[in-house]
């Protein structure tokens, strides 16, 4: 989230759209209805489902899972066409006036450079105009045809209310009344928030999808502000932390990235990351990534790594690929890959098309279960009657089943959606034999680590130089670890401007991110969260609720990142010369007798920086500005476009209906042998995407007994006429087919679900909750991902889990689930 | 002594997450009305958050028993905490269910260990455990490990061992994991942020 929770009561709008809030994180959905009540908010839903944040809010718009990108397109040509823009933000704080490359084209829904057998782009042509200067090349009256606002105007000049009508199913008058609402917070003292979640990230164009919100954002200057933003309203408790610290294929701790191979040169790889601005007088605050880089491999590596080693650069492993979960399964399916572990994710079940996944995991020599509880993933190898239906006699993977402790039963941080690290303490002891995961992890790494030591084999140097600095050494302590993270001096940090001014001495904790050094002086292993635990000590821990300033900014509640700021991009609320564009709602000011910026938040900006300066307010864009348009970040495009998912009921895309390569995301990876594995609508005619209950939380809580009691029994939900054409009545058991297996399920039957008319056709949507299985206390169920298609979205590879085809029958006599 | 809610629990916020009323030698007066003076009263308060959804609502888990040497804990109470700025004492039903997920009969108590082709687990011990994983990754790691690829550079990479790690879990976990991860070489590495 760019903003906070608690920050949702400064809104006048609320945006949900992707997303469920009501359901699925009902503790923060609170403050809607918060802002509802005292500021007279209002709130819309668009979504394929008139779920319980509709039933709550002013207006609902229904839409066919997987084309948001026509209607948020809509809405961009609905601003711009009638004029309903924050014109002083978008002319300062945006790239409008930006001129791109002449050769960068878009011809019948293919940008330029893109390659059919890879599907792929060269994106070459996808940037700026370069000036002699070495700065992009602007027209600051925004009539080149070149210019990205011109550029923008054209692109969305085709999604229009018809056409949104026509590929998302929204009648015209309600998408029409839903542009109306939003377009009224263009003015500067009106404002609207975006709540999405995983119905804009699983999709095949889920980056884009968000890409294309933030864009109605940018244009209403509603990022950066009191009430407003982009808010993510992330999955996991601490999915966001995990994300920060880089655990996933291609990162390393706070958003810095792995090497490929191709990069053999330290230098490079540093000058890459550490863009010059493309602007005067920009701060582009990357170019301090040899600090956060030199940190963290000082956190890890100590000693071992020095200036004339580059700080042990040829110790991280180069990314041939990603190797994202998809990948790995892949790699897996095709006998590619030996061992596995699964600490705490139960893939059987979360990750797409089952058959795949359990033929991969069959593959595998080892695999290693790291859970508190029994999970189906662990279980891939055993005979579960019709719900998991193997012989594991024919299976020869070796699986160890670790129990670990639960929330209560360790100390710890996590991060929550708003990017706040809470520090939370341990209750109880874990049961019988359970150990934490520090101790599992450590338990294994100490075993191997002797090894290497005793018998050596391949490259040992950084399993015996990791840094493990703990009192008890099979027992890492989460406070050894969290001051590891958030860094210390090793030597006297100095002031630059004075040398001889000493701002942490020698082992001390660091205050922030601000006193890293790339000299090797200072050890940090996740830069973003830098002063977490400084030498005033676990700011992670604080527990002040005061809000001195009405406006439910807690700054002395646990510590948010970065730098304990609680609205990202915050200098963007005021205007060109440092005032508030709402002073009712103020966040931060350029405060002209002091030199600086203050406020109620943390200023996201150079804390002295005059506006006369004229640094723009997104520091971390070389630019200083927000784009429009993404140059060459993004896999499919730098404008975003609507494709149909990978399975759709159309047979092609209507906005290119004779490029049969512009039906679905031209860039979206697909593995040889799963163009097979897709459906066509002929056979599998309905629309199906899945969600989560209120009652549970994916196949976690069905180990808990009171929601197992509130919500026991698999269902799926469809609308009365598909009922009445099945001839299926609420109860009935049916089964749910796709091209890659079947569920069966009691069929619920509601009037959430409305038939819509895409393209001049009916079509139904079939909704199916995301949480059984075969193991738990609820009863026994079929994974719902037995249905998913194996692709995901272009950039993230997000599995394509809310628009697939299925059909439905009736079964004719009721199954009994095994309970 | 004289203290409100809030002071009370600030008091108890400069020192460890938990308290008790008795520990502290002293019994809540009328300000302090809302405590639930009977059973909480003598009950261990430890501060936690919900492990679910990224609201990351603030909990106050009960215990008995915990503090004293070989006395098992145990956590009979869970309520939302009603100083935290977003939830405000609030839970919803998964939350609200926390304490059966603590007490979940398919909590796993011991490690176990299924060999090829068997059809059931059969426990095994800790370090038999460990020993036994470190030496099938050791004998992957030395047979799979790539330091150079076929254009000669240097890439010291892994990839015939994958890690898939949790987001439920701490920030101090992910970042211990991160590190051995990548110090092995891996990179077929992710965790439910993709999914
Ligand atoms: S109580 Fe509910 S809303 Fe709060 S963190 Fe837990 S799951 Fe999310």
């Amino acid at each position: 989230m760019t903003n906070h929770w608690v920050d949702i009561k400064n809104t006048d709008l609320v945006l949900i759209m992707g997303g469920n809030a009501a359901e699925a994180h009902p503790c923060g959905f609170k403050w809607v209805t918060e802002a509802k009540a005292h500021r007279k908010a209002r709130l819309i839903v668009v979504d394929p489902r008139f779920t319980r944040s509709a039933a709550v809010a002013d207006y609902y718009a229904p839409i066919r899972a997987g084309s948001d990108i026509a209607f948020l397109g809509g809405l961009i040509n609905y601003l711009l066409s009638n004029d309903k823009i924050h014109h002083q933000y978008v002319r300062d704080y945006t790239d409008m006036s930006y001129l791109v490359k002449d050769e960068f084209t878009f011809t019948d829904g293919i940008f330029s450079g893109y390659d059919p057998d890879k599907r792929k782009y060269d994106k070459a042509t996808w940037g700026y105009q370069m000036g002699e200067d070495g700065y992009v090349k602007t027209d600051p009256s925004l009539q080149d045809p070149r210019c990205v606002y011109q550029l923008l105007k054209a692109h969305y000049a085709r999604y229009t209310p018809e056409l949104v009508e026509r590929i998302c199913g929204t009648p015209q008058d309600a998408f029409l009344k839903v542009a109306g609402m939003i377009a009224e917070t263009a003015a500067p003292d009106r404002t609207m928030t975006v709540m999405y979640a995983l119905g804009w990230t699983q999709h095949s164009q889920g980056s884009q999808m968000i890409r294309t919100g933030a864009m109605v954002q940018l244009l209403l200057g509603n990022i950066g502000v009191a009430g407003g933003g982009m808010n993510a309203l992330r999955g996991h408790s601490n999915i966001q932390g995990l994300t920060d610290l880089g655990l996933l294929s291609n990162l390393l701790p706070g958003y810095m990235t792995l090497p490929g191979e191709a990069e053999k040169d330290f230098q490079a790889y540093l000058t890459k990351r550490s863009p010059k601005p493309l602007r005067p007088g920009q701060l582009s605050y990357w170019q301090n990534y040899p600090k956060f880089f030199v940190s963290t491999m000082k956190a890890w590596y100590g000693d071992a790594a020095t200036p004339e080693n580059n700080w042990c650069y040829d110790w991280l492993p180069k990314l041939d690929k990603t190797h994202d979960i998809l990948q790995v399964f892949e790699d897996m399916n095709n006998g590619k890959m030996n061992g596995y572990f699964c600490q705490g994710f139960n893939p059987l079940a979360s990750a797409p098309c089952k058959i795949k996944l359990s033929g991969a995991l069959a593959k595998l020599k080892y695999l290693v279960v790291i859970d508190p509880l029994a999970t189906e993933t662990s279980e891939f190898w055993q005979n579960h009657g019709e719900f998991n239906d193997v012989d594991p006699t024919q299976i020869q993977t070796e699986v160890f089943r670790l129990p670990s402790s639960c929330f209560a039963e360790e100390d710890g941080s996590l991060v929550n959606s708003t990017r706040w690290l809470q520090w939370h303490w341990k209750g109880a002891e874990p049961p019988g034999e359970a150990l934490n995961d520090q101790e599992i992890i450590a338990g294994i790494f100490l075993k191997l680590k002797a090894m290497y030591k005793k018998d050596g084999g391949a490259f040992p140097d950084p399993v015996l130089n990791l840094t493990w600095k703990h009192k008890q050494p099979t027992h890492p302590a989460p406070e050894e670890l969290a001051k590891e993270f958030s860094g210390r001096a090793l030597k006297d940090v100095t002031d630059p401007k004075d040398p001889a001014k000493v701002l942490v001495k020698a082992g001390e904790q660091l205050n922030g991110f601000a006193e890293l050094r790339d000299d090797g002086s200072t050890a940090c292993g996740c830069w973003i969260f830098a002063g977490a635990w400084s030498e005033k000590g676990n700011l992670m821990a604080r527990r002040d609720n005061a809000d001195p300033y009405g406006i439910g900014q807690n700054l002395n509640w646990s510590y948010a990142w970065p730098a304990n700021r609680r609205v990202l991009y915050n200098r963007a609320s005021c205007d060109a010369d440092g005032a508030p564009f709402d002073p009712s709602r103020k966040l931060v000011g350029w405060d002209a007798a002091a030199g600086k910026w203050t406020g109620s938040d943390i200023p996201d900006f150079k804390a002295d920086s005059a506006p006369a300066d004229g640094m723009g307010p997104f520091i971390m864009n070389p630019e200083g500005v927000a784009r429009f348009f993404a140059r060459d970040m993004m896999a499919e495009g730098p404008f975003p476009e609507h494709y149909e998912p990978m399975e759709s009921p159309l047979a092609n895309n209507p906005m290119h209906p004779d490029n049969p390569l512009a039906r679905a995301n031209p860039a979206a990876r697909v593995f040889k042998g799963d163009w097979e594995s897709f459906g066509s609508p002929a056979e599998f005619p309905y629309v199906a995407t899945t969600y989560r209950l209120t009652e549970h939380f994916h196949t976690w809580s069905k180990h808990v007994r009171l929601n197992a009691i509130v919500q026991p029994e698999q269902f799926v939900e469809i609308g009365e006429e598909l009922a009445a054409a099945k001839g299926i009545t609420a109860g009935d058991h049916v089964r749910v087919r796709s091209k890659r297996g079947f569920i069966v399920a009691v069929a619920v039957v509601t009037k959430r679900l409305k038939t819509l008319t895409i393209d001049g056709r009916s079509v139904h949507t079939v909704g199916i909750p995301i949480h059984w299985g075969f193991k738990g206390v609820a009863r026994n169920g079929y994974i719902t991902n037995t249905l998913t298609p194996f692709v995901g979205d272009a950039n993230t590879q997000t599995p394509e889990f809310k628009a697939f085809l299925v059909d439905i029958e009736k079964l004719p006599t009721r199954l009994q689930a095994k309970a | 002594m004289q203290v409100t809610r809030r002071t009370f629990l600030k008091v108890c916020a400069t020192g460890v997450g938990t308290s008790s009323l008795t520990l502290l030698g002293f019994a809540p007066d009328t300000a302090l009305a809302e405590m639930r003076s009977f059973k909480l009263a003598r009950a261990t308060e430890t501060r936690n958050t919900c492990p679910y959804c990224s609201v990351g609502c603030g909990i106050l888990m009960y215990g008995l028993g915990a503090g004293a040497k070989n006395v098992q804990g145990r956590i009979f109470h869970i309520e939302g905490d009603p100083d935290h700025p977003v939830n405000r004492g609030t839970l919803c039903p998964k939350g609200a269910g926390l304490l059966d997920f603590i007490h979940s009969d398919t909590r796993l108590t011991q490690p176990e260990y299924r060999a090829p082709g068997s059809r059931e687990w059969q426990p095994i011990a800790w370090d038999d455990a460990f020993t036994r994983i470190a030496a099938l990754m050791k004998a992957d790691r030395d047979a799979n490990f790539e330091a150079v690829n076929q254009d000669g550079s240097t890439v010291n990479r892994w990839n015939s061992t994958g890690f898939l790690a949790a987001s439920a879990s701490s920030n101090e976990t992910g970042y211990l994991t991160h590190k051995v991860v990548r110090s092995l070489g891996m990179l077929a590495f992710d965790n439910q942020a993709r999914v």
